[in-house]
């Protein structure tokens, strides 16, 4: 295979952590540029990469070399990006934390945030209460984790197959630290991908976080027919919704009514590809939260942030209803119709205040 | 009670000439050269092309011939006025020139200029005399009270050391500062803390640390001795220019460099609000960050190991802050929107501060200084032999956090942002090695209760009432006391913050010494018991600078 691509392959090579979807897109974004080794958790997807070169119904680049090494990864790259599920995030830091070394760049693309108790406690705990310092964004849990200190994160409208045929698309890369964010930038763009930059990484960290919650919100309401009245009602209040969420854990306004915010939250809520929102339109449907898990195969990190973030502002004077609505859909059996009536009866009707 | 038995240490550079501060006094001419042309390329990296040096040369001298007419200090050199009359006259006829070789070259005068006012002559000599004056000055003053004899006096028995406390990591220190550079970030409430500081320093027998002194310290004659002496350089906070500013951060980066220990305050000034300091000045610590990568730098280059800075957090405690009325007035006044005000440091005179060394030496008081561990750059704890450990225990190599694509690159804002996780880290070193002494303790039980009696009022109006009708039964106070003293007990057990050993004592006793201390020679006592038995307060605005020492530990949440 002759490749056209304009990479680099003097540098030293870029990792990626994490061959589910996300990560094979991302991959192929950084293929463009430089050579890219692909970690994978399942020796049998690397040797399926292998043989195959294929991922996920997708042909990989020459430029994309599969590993199951990560002491390997670690040695030939400076710069990684982790795409791996919350879940599994902190023990993925935790085994590549030994083969880091203070000149590594981390920029993660995971979604999600993590929540850590006291031992025996338990987010099912109807008493438990928990604060932001229980919670940690992956950011958070590499510092915690490493000795890294440069990191970053991907977020923005990035539906991962979208990406893979080729369509046009755009990112925002935050960190503290310039030169993380240039380096993200050189390291994604090229003509069919436009790459943002942020300085508040907390804030677009959460922006990708909480608008999981207001996607499953919007495939129940398609899963009820609903049309774009409808959800475009849910997004706007969704949005306000995330501004007050996302201020008080610790971001700025501007975080979430840009590309991280309100962009990739029009995507995950309009997309049926978004595994948040068919996580909503299938319990609308009749299905109930077990029997969706069970056949869904990446993980829909929305379900996880709504019970963390319900928890978080069940003691806040802020009042978070489409969040509280979806919990108890998706932990109470209620109703999607009695959660949608719930919300529809909400005094809540001041348009913007927070700007 | 047995005395313990204090250590004495020895120095551990014995001969002076071999002091760093010594050493950087002798090349005093190429050291100028050297931070004249680091800050003159940074300002010029700042500021590019003509029109712009231009426009920040005016700007600097606009404010220092402003600064000359409406703030002129006694500490000033005699020939400003001409100096800047002559900046403007080379600027005027420097503007139709089309290169911009006449600025470049008045810049450099300027920067000149400030090096050298910035610059202090350390002289050895004048050093031991200082030394000796602090030292032995307060030892007869002490033992000629305490000890109403000629022998008793001139024997010493009590000296300095019986009322200043020095605990925490004394060995690491000593042990740190022969392998690496130290820089030394102290709490400060106090005008005395820097000549208490230095003392301790000398005490643990470390050479001299270099430090920034508020030029304004030099207006006063007993000070501006011991300074010149103990290897300060002087900070003129009226001078906000950027040229100031960035010739004020190369002197300490290259002076770091060259391997004097330094010592910030990096809460920027004293503490106006009594609390400890939560946020710090970045741009000081920021040159330890800067000094440390040049070092890196220049290793790199000549084939050898640099040396590593360490960071050392200090907490300073006391039970009595000599300037606490003006400080926390000021405070207030600054809160409450007041944007102006005007800087008159009654406090701060020869003779009031004569006055509080008698004072301090004559009773029963007692300052402790808590010495932190030491941190790296990065805020990571480092152990007896200076190697940062990771998690794993795996020594991390702090050079490569200045490395990109495999080499050690200058990136300042990367540098600025070290720097403000640095001092996050650092403010928590203060929390956590801040000693809680008993007049604390009964500050902050005092004004909570009563604060809590009118939670409609605000603040300003809170301290409106009249202190006349507030007392609290001894009772009610000592139970809300003992309270917050577990709460305290418990943080220590958790590691989160450092106590007295009065505090082992009865809760009576604890109170006891706590009402004798707290803020003891103030005319207007901030709190004390009355004939009755019952606890009062003499000045609700004292009370909260001394309750404020314990800001900062959720202690609100009990009391």
């Amino acid at each position: 295979m002759t490749s056209k691509n304009s990479y680099n392959d003097k540098k030293r090579p870029v990792g990626v952590i994490g061959a589910g979807s996300f990560g094979s897109a991302v991959s192929m974004l950084l293929s463009k540029n430089r050579n890219v080794i692909l970690y994978a958790r399942n020796p049998e997807v690397v040797e399926n990469i292998k043989t195959d070169r294929q991922l996920n119904g997708f042909p990989l680049s020459s430029n994309i070399e599969p590993t199951n090494d990560l002491e390997y990864l670690a040695r030939e790259c400076d710069i990684l990006f982790p795409v791996v599920p919350s879940s599994g995030f902190r023990m993925m830091m935790h085994d590549l934390s030994p083969f880091l070394h203070p000149y590594h760049i981390i920029i993660h693309g995971t979604k999600g945030i993590e929540v850590s108790l006291g031992e025996g406690e338990s987010l099912n705990n109807p008493d438990i209460s928990i604060s932001r310092e229980n919670i940690k964004t992956m950011s958070e849990v590499i510092i915690e984790e490493s000795i890294t200190l440069r990191v970053g994160c991907l977020a923005g409208p990035n539906l991962a197959r979208e990406i893979l045929q080729g369509h046009p698309a755009a990112t925002v890369v935050a960190s503290h630290f310039d030169e993380v964010i240039s380096i993200g930038q050189n390291l994604l763009r090229n003509e069919k991908f436009q790459v943002y930059g942020n300085n508040d990484l907390i804030g677009i960290e959460f922006a990708g976080v909480l608008k999981n919650i207001i996607a499953i919100a919007s495939g129940a309401l398609s899963g009820l027919g609903y049309g774009e009245n409808a959800r475009s009602l849910l997004i706007s209040r969704g949005m306000v919704e995330m501004i007050y969420l996302g201020k008080e854990l610790g971001g700025s306004t501007q975080a979430f009514i840009g590309l991280a915010g309100i962009g990739d939250l029009i995507a995950t809520c309009t997309s049926p590809l978004s595994r948040n929102f068919t996580v909503g339109f299938r319990l609308a449907q009749g299905e109930t939260l077990q029997e969706i898990q069970k056949t869904m195969e990446e993980t829909a990190e929305g379900i996880n942030t709504v019970h963390i973030i319900k928890k978080i502002f069940e003691n806040s004077h802020n009042r978070a209803p489409i969040t509280e609505a979806v919990f108890k859909v998706l932990f109470e059996n209620l109703k999607v119709t009695k959660a949608l009536e719930f919300l529809m009866r909400s005094h809540f009707n001041v348009d913007i205040n927070f700007l | 009670m047995v005395k313990r038995k204090r250590r004495k240490y020895e120095p551990i550079i014995s001969k002076s000439r071999k002091w760093p501060v010594v050493l950087l006094t002798k090349h005093r001419d190429e050291f100028v050269e050297d931070v004249v042309e680091d800050s003159f390329e940074k300002i010029i990296r700042l500021c590019p092309g003509k029109a712009a040096l231009r426009e920040e040369l005016e700007t600097t001298m606009y404010r220092e011939r402003l600064r000359i007419k409406t703030m002129p200090w006694k500490a000033d050199p005699p020939d400003e006025t001409d100096f800047w009359n002559y900046v403007k006259v080379s600027l005027v006829s420097s503007a139709t020139q089309k290169d911009d070789q006449a600025e470049r070259k008045l810049l450099k005068e300027i920067i000149t200029r400030y090096v050298n006012e910035i610059f202090s002559t350390f002289k050895p000599s004048r050093h031991r005399l200082a030394r000796r004056i602090v030292i032995g000055g307060f030892r007869r003053l002490l033992n000629a009270t305490k000890i109403k004899t000629v022998t008793g006096a001139i024997t010493g028995k009590h000296t300095l050391r019986d009322k200043i406390e020095i605990t925490g990591e004394i060995e690491q220190l000593r042990s740190l500062a022969t392998k690496g550079i130290i820089v030394m970030v102290p709490t400060h409430f106090s005008n005395i803390d820097s000549v208490l500081i230095a003392w301790v320093i000398f005490e643990l027998g470390l050479p001299p640390f270099i430090y920034g002194a508020g030029l304004n310290l030099f207006n006063i004659g007993l000070f501006a001795y011991f300074m010149n002496s103990l290897g300060a350089y002087k900070v003129d906070r009226r001078k906000k220019n950027l040229p100031y500013m960035e010739t004020l951060k190369s002197y300490s980066t290259l002076a770091i460099q060259r391997g004097c220990h330094s010592l910030f305050f990096p809460g920027g000034t004293r503490s106006r609000s009594g609390k400890i300091e939560k946020r710090l000045k970045l741009g000081l610590l920021g040159t330890a960050i800067e000094a440390q990568r040049k070092s890196f730098q220049e290793a790199e280059e000549n084939g050898n190991d640099a040396r590593k800075i360490y960071v050392v957090p200090v907490t300073l405690n006391y039970n009595f802050v000599l300037e606490a009325p003006l400080l926390i007035r000021q405070y207030l006044e600054r809160k409450g929107q007041e944007r102006y005000y005007f800087e008159v440091d009654e406090y701060s005179t020869s003779y009031k501060i004569a006055t509080f060394l008698i004072k301090f030496f004559t009773k029963e008081t007692k300052i402790s200084v808590s010495i932190g561990r030491a941190l790296n750059l990065m805020g990571n704890y480092v152990d007896e032999e200076g190697n940062s450990l990771d998690q794993h225990g795996n020594i991390i190599d702090i050079r490569e956090y200045f490395m990109s694509d495999g080499k050690i690159t200058e990136n300042l804002q990367r540098e600025q942002e070290y720097t403000r996780m640095l001092s996050n880290v650092i403010v928590k070193e203060f929390h956590r090695i801040n000693k809680v002494m008993p007049s604390h303790l009964v500050a902050y039980v005092g004004f909570r209760i009563w604060r809590k009696q009118y939670p409609k009022l605000d603040l300003y109006n809170f301290f409106r009432l009249p202190v006349d009708e507030l007392s609290i039964p001894y009772n009610d106070f000592k139970s809300a006391f003992k309270i917050i003293k577990d709460q305290i007990l418990q943080l220590h057990e958790e590691g989160r913050v450092d106590i007295t050993d009065i505090l082992y004592q009865t809760t009576d006793k604890i109170i006891e010494t706590g009402l004798n201390n707290v803020g003891m020679y103030h005319v207007a006592r901030p709190i004390i018991m009355n004939k009755r038995g019952d606890i009062i307060t003499k000045d609700l605005h004292l009370l909260y600078f001394y309750h404020n020492r314990m800001d900062g530990y959720d202690l609100e949440e009990f009391l």
